[in-house]
């Protein structure tokens, strides 16, 4: 398969201001963080409820409007040898390595700076899959709608539902169901959650169950940290891969 | 060269080819010409494998294209509108294509000398005017030597300078036994170009004719003047 591409709209990508802007962002809001907290643990989390709000946003967003805005360059890459396959999964990796890279150097580096512990390397990985996961639910969604308007407004229909919506309807069954035994329920609910799962990654490594919710807590007292950490990166995995494998079927079938 | 077969394509509830066949042989110059959303552009996309038909076949030297990449080597394209990424440079994107085709080729650098791009190589794709954006894909279409030539209102957004030298360069690929279809709504331009005209309306084939048979007799006659006698002649009949 020909990644050559990749480097090429990575390149792109790397000198556009948005991503420059991105970076700075997630730069400062770290630095600031750090600074005023003195506890890592707390900081992480501080970091955390930040990334958990802005990655997926700026990553689905980003990733529609970049997907419509290459309309014409994927159009002419499709006119040379080349199969489809390859110039999909060359522009998914170099959108995706572009705001990773983003994310590594905005919240990595200042980390490592102040002395990065094992609580910060699972803040990264999460940081790192929230990436991947909303740019192929951003793919999935320009590349089944058209029209670009009604595309971005899906990619921003999707964020506001897995961001804000999603948590109402779990609190509007907890409150419905209360008097029946949800351990199994909630389980399989948060699955159905990426951004919930990445934060019960998060706070099962800090293991601070008052700060965990409802949610958290059942969690761990349903797997145990480590069943609950692997438990929840599989579940992520399948996030990344089941949308971008339908964008692809999709964008297989396409007419340009 | 190209063999197209009971074409078809509906878009949702429209129509925009209907049960095509043609056939395009080497050191042809093909105009295809149409009104506006004739099907001009999704007949050219079909070929290049862009637009994927719902019924019929394309064949390109004998090769079925649905499942097949590899024949698009053959094939130079110079789409209507570019805009490609905007950051990178104009060198780059020249680099993209050599690294996808055969680096080994000598490439045809005409175009890039006479429409003066070596100027502007270290420029952002982004900052460059329409004619040249155009200039940019049209040197590219030509670099590989292609077989063929697909070239979508070449000449849209050209300066009258810029314009006879690709006029000239279709001229010259033609003699050198290459099969070039271009869409056009430039009369004068398809006069001057084309062996053969192919006027598409609705996704119809209404003229299919050497540039010959259609003048034939009667020079005085202007290509326009025929053209729509014939269209005039097919709306009494339908």
């Amino acid at each position: 398969m020909k990644i050559k591409i990749l480097k090429y709209i990575f390149l792109d990508l790397f000198r556009s201001k948005f991503i420059l802007a991105y970076t700075f962002f997630l730069l400062l809001m770290t630095i600031t963080v750090v600074y005023i907290g003195h506890d890592t643990s707390k900081a992480v989390i501080s970091i955390l409820n930040i990334i958990l709000f802005i990655v997926p946003l700026v990553s689905i967003i980003f990733g529609t409007i970049h997907f419509y805005n290459s309309r014409e360059f994927i159009e002419f890459l499709l006119t040379q040898p080349v199969a489809r396959k390859s110039i999909f999964w060359s522009e998914y990796f170099g959108l995706s390595a572009s705001l990773s890279l983003s994310f590594i150097t905005g919240v990595g580096l200042p980390l490592i700076f102040i002395g990065i512990n094992i609580q910060g390397v699972y803040l990264i990985i999460s940081g790192v899959l929230l990436t991947l996961i909303f740019v192929s639910l951003a793919f999935l969604a320009s590349s089944a709608v058209n029209d670009r308007v009604k595309g971005i407004g899906l990619s921003i229909l999707i964020w506001l539902y897995l961001s804000v919506i999603f948590d109402g309807f779990v609190m509007m069954i907890f409150y419905l169901l209360r008097d029946y035994p949800l351990d199994k329920i909630i389980v399989g609910l948060t699955s159905l959650n990426p951004v919930d799962l990445t934060r019960i990654l998060i706070l099962l490594q800090i293991e601070i169950s008052a700060l965990m919710g409802f949610t958290g807590a059942t969690f761990q007292n349903f797997f145990g940290s480590i069943t609950g950490k692997i438990y929840s990166l599989i579940m992520l995995l399948i996030w990344i891969i089941l949308p971008a494998m339908i964008s692809l079927r999709v964008f297989k079938r396409k007419n340009f | 060269m190209i063999e197209l077969k009971k074409l078809g394509k509906t878009f949702g509830r429209k129509t925009v080819l209907k049960e095509i066949d043609l056939t395009f042989n080497a050191g042809e110059v093909i105009a295809v010409m149409g009104p506006n959303g004739s099907g001009k552009t999704t007949l050219l996309k079909t070929i290049l494998g862009l637009v994927i038909p719902d019924t019929g076949m394309v064949y390109v030297n004998g090769e079925d294209c649905r499942k097949n990449f590899e024949y698009r080597k053959l094939i130079g394209y110079m789409p209507q509108i570019a805009n490609y990424p905007e950051n990178l440079k104009v060198k780059e994107l020249f680099k993209i294509v050599r690294d996808i085709r055969e680096k080994n080729s000598i490439n045809d650098e005409e175009l890039i000398v006479s429409f003066k791009l070596q100027e502007i190589m270290e420029k952002n794709f982004g900052q460059l005017s329409g004619g040249y954006k155009q200039r940019v894909t049209g040197a590219i279409a030509f670099l590989f030597h292609p077989q063929i030539l697909i070239l979508d209102e070449p000449t849209a957004s050209l300066d009258p300078l810029s314009n006879e030298i690709m006029r000239d360069k279709i001229h010259r690929e033609r003699d050198k036994n290459k099969l070039i279809i271009m869409t056009s709504h430039i009369i004068s331009e398809a006069e001057e170009l084309a062996d053969r005209i192919i006027y598409i309306i609705d996704g119809e084939i209404v003229i299919n004719k050497l540039l010959s048979e259609l003048k034939n007799g009667s020079i005085e006659f202007s290509l326009n003047q025929k053209i729509s006698s014939v269209l005039e002649s097919i709306q009494h009949t339908g």
